[in-house]
């Protein structure tokens, strides 16, 4: 990728470069990096009918368990799951495509299992353990599985691939070496327009191939490195150091 | 999405009191694939979600239990992915099983449950844009003058048009599975064939539930050497509804079909039992012809729109194809 006029200046990526022109002087920038504070709550009068607490439709505290991390909100009991991670918390690797539960660009884990967040009220994923394609690797550090897309060259567009990569995941996990026939059922929930789905294929089977004998990927076995303490296994292509964000999985 | 306020009941009875304390306002959330769909489309606005979700202990609708002498117990909560993955099912069922872990996609089957899966709306586009479930404007329907290539060949005399949208419910409707019903008034159990219902005004629900009433259980039956078999046809292989299924169930004796189940889904406003074939097959034993012949015979009465000729076609074939699947000819051609 050459360098054009209108890139955002270095080091700065493109979603903080327009929130910074964007949204100066509207919004404070530090409400919108990371974990937002939980937001002073006007005690509202408690509800309750048949002995059961009435929530909203005004804002309510929930709790989540994101990425291993708790996190305390006020939302109103109509936010998904996805809008939450997206809006509230910066964690905009899911993406907002169909938002009907349709085409699995939103795909997380919720307690190991892929779901559509955009068809999870954020409430009833209270309890649950939420995991994002944020928490698997870095740039730096990807995780055998996003380096395998990388290396298989799995994407085109990219706005699909946190889906399938978290969708892939759930599928490994639950079974380590699926065959093409399991791949292609496991990633049945998602759609990617561009077509690369012989590339995504070839990444997922080159990592059930290796199976549970690969060291890198062994969920559940004893000693195995945390997702995103993994180094990545193979060193990346040189034309990718021109990049200043690999494309894919970083900002949609 | 509108706003609305939020109840996540610790007992069934809680759960039936605040649906019935705002009759016709409130909506259930189980899984919520579909329910938060149509919310996001504005085609149902409940002002209360009572979350089944968090139903405790003995009140909880998540449950697989199995006895040899009275089968399955299946909780409405239970999800697809569950049915798809318990091995007694798998055993004694496998077309349910296999029925459950084809549907949709994996996301879907992982918070889709069974009791949502019965009472989905239907798929019919007037009436997920919001023309109301019988599409009707100056009582014409939209339907029949419009673009119906989706839509019912049988059981279509009106005013409903749109097409039962369950894929399982034809199998379990063949294995007379019954479902319980928990309202204010009690528990009452029906076979799930009467869950269904052809609405004649608009405003009327596809689904025999009264307010505050709600599906808590299916009830299947040991498999008692019954042959079963589906047959579902689609536009693309994953992530897609079904056009047209089959689903046949034969209680067999010397060879001989003793009583016969075929019922269709897809096809009609409810799951379509073919009483003509069902009565054709009976006394009979199964071969290719005598499959063709029920298949012509479960279209006989087909009456399509202008655009869903082709649909007659695909019902005939998904009744043949299912009962050779059932009588396990289709792995002798």
């Amino acid at each position: 990728m050459t360098s054009r006029g209108d890139d955002p200046p270095r080091g700065l990526s493109r979603r903080a470069f327009l929130r910074g022109g964007a949204a100066a002087g509207v919004l404070s920038t530090g409400l919108l990096r990371g974990v937002p504070p939980v937001e002073a709550a006007p005690a509202a009068a408690p509800k309750s009918e048949a002995g059961v607490p009435i929530l909203g439709p005004g804002p309510v505290a929930i709790k989540l368990r994101v990425n291993g991390q708790e996190v305390a909100l006020r939302l109103e009991p109509r936010v998904t799951l996805l809008d939450a991670l997206r809006t509230r918390l910066e964690l905009t690797g899911a993406k907002k495509v169909c938002d009907r539960g349709t085409c699995g660009a939103c795909t997380v884990l919720l307690d190991g299992k892929a779901v559509y967040a955009c068809s999870v009220l954020a409430l009833e994923a209270q309890g649950g353990d939420v995991r994002t394609v944020e928490s698997l690797g870095s740039v730096e550090r990807m995780h055998p599985l996003q380096a395998a897309f990388v290396d298989h060259d799995a994407q085109q567009c990219g706005f699909c691939t946190p889906g399938f990569v978290m969708a892939a995941k759930a599928l490994l996990d639950r079974n380590p070496s699926p065959s093409l026939a399991e791949i292609h059922h496991g990633l049945a929930g998602n759609f990617c327009r561009c077509g690369t789905y012989a590339g995504i294929r070839r990444a997922v089977l080159q990592l059930a191939e290796a199976g549970a004998a690969n060291p890198d990927y062994a969920p559940g076995l004893p000693g195995a490195p945390e997702p995103g303490e993994i180094e990545n296994p193979r060193p990346r292509r040189q034309k990718n150091k021109k990049r200043k964000k690999p494309r894919g999985t970083g900002d949609g | 999405m509108r706003p609305f306020d939020y109840a996540r009941p610790a007992t069934r009875e809680q759960a039936v009191q605040l649906l019935a304390a705002t009759p016709g306002r409130a909506a259930v959330l189980a899984g919520g694939s579909d329910l938060l769909a149509l919310m996001k489309d504005g085609v149902v606005t409940p002002e209360r979600l009572v979350s089944l979700q968090g139903l405790q202990g003995d009140h909880t609708l998540r449950f697989l239990r199995y006895t040899a002498a009275a089968g399955f117990r299946i909780g409405a909560l239970t999800t697809l992915a569950d049915l798809a993955a318990s091995e007694v099912l798998r055993l004694e069922h496998p077309v349910v099983a296999e029925t459950a872990g084809r549907l949709a996609g994996p996301q879907i089957r992982n918070v889709a449950t069974v009791g949502g899966n019965l009472c989905q709306r239907p798929r019919c586009w007037y009436f997920r844009s919001g023309f109301g479930l019988l599409a009707a404007r100056e009582g014409a329907s939209l339907v029949v003058a419009g673009d119906n290539r989706h839509h019912a060949i049988l059981g279509n005399d009106g005013p409903a048009y749109f097409v039962t949208p369950s894929t399982l419910a034809p199998v379990l409707i063949a294995l007379d599975a019954e479902v319980v019903l928990l309202g204010p008034q009690g528990e009452r159990t029906i076979p799930l064939e009467k869950l269904y219902r052809l609405p004649l005004a608009e405003g009327e629900r596809e689904h025999d539930l009264g307010p505050g009433e709600i599906l808590t259980e299916l009830q299947l039956g040991p498999a008692a050497g019954r042959q079963v078999g589906t047959w579902e046809v689609r536009q693309r292989e994953t992530l897609d509804w079904s056009l047209a299924t089959a689903a046949v169930a034969l209680e067999m004796e010397d060879g001989r079909v003793k009583r016969a189940r075929v019922v269709l889904g897809q096809v009609a406003p409810l799951p379509w039992t073919s009483r003509e074939a069902e009565s054709f097959l009976t006394g009979k034993t199964i071969d290719e012809a005598a499959a063709d012949e029920a298949a012509k015979l479960a279209v006989q009465g087909a009456k399509p729109l202008s655009k869903n000729r082709y649909k007659v076609q695909l019902a005939r074939v998904a009744v043949r194809r299912a009962l050779l699947a059932a009588t396990g000819l289709d792995r002798e051609l």
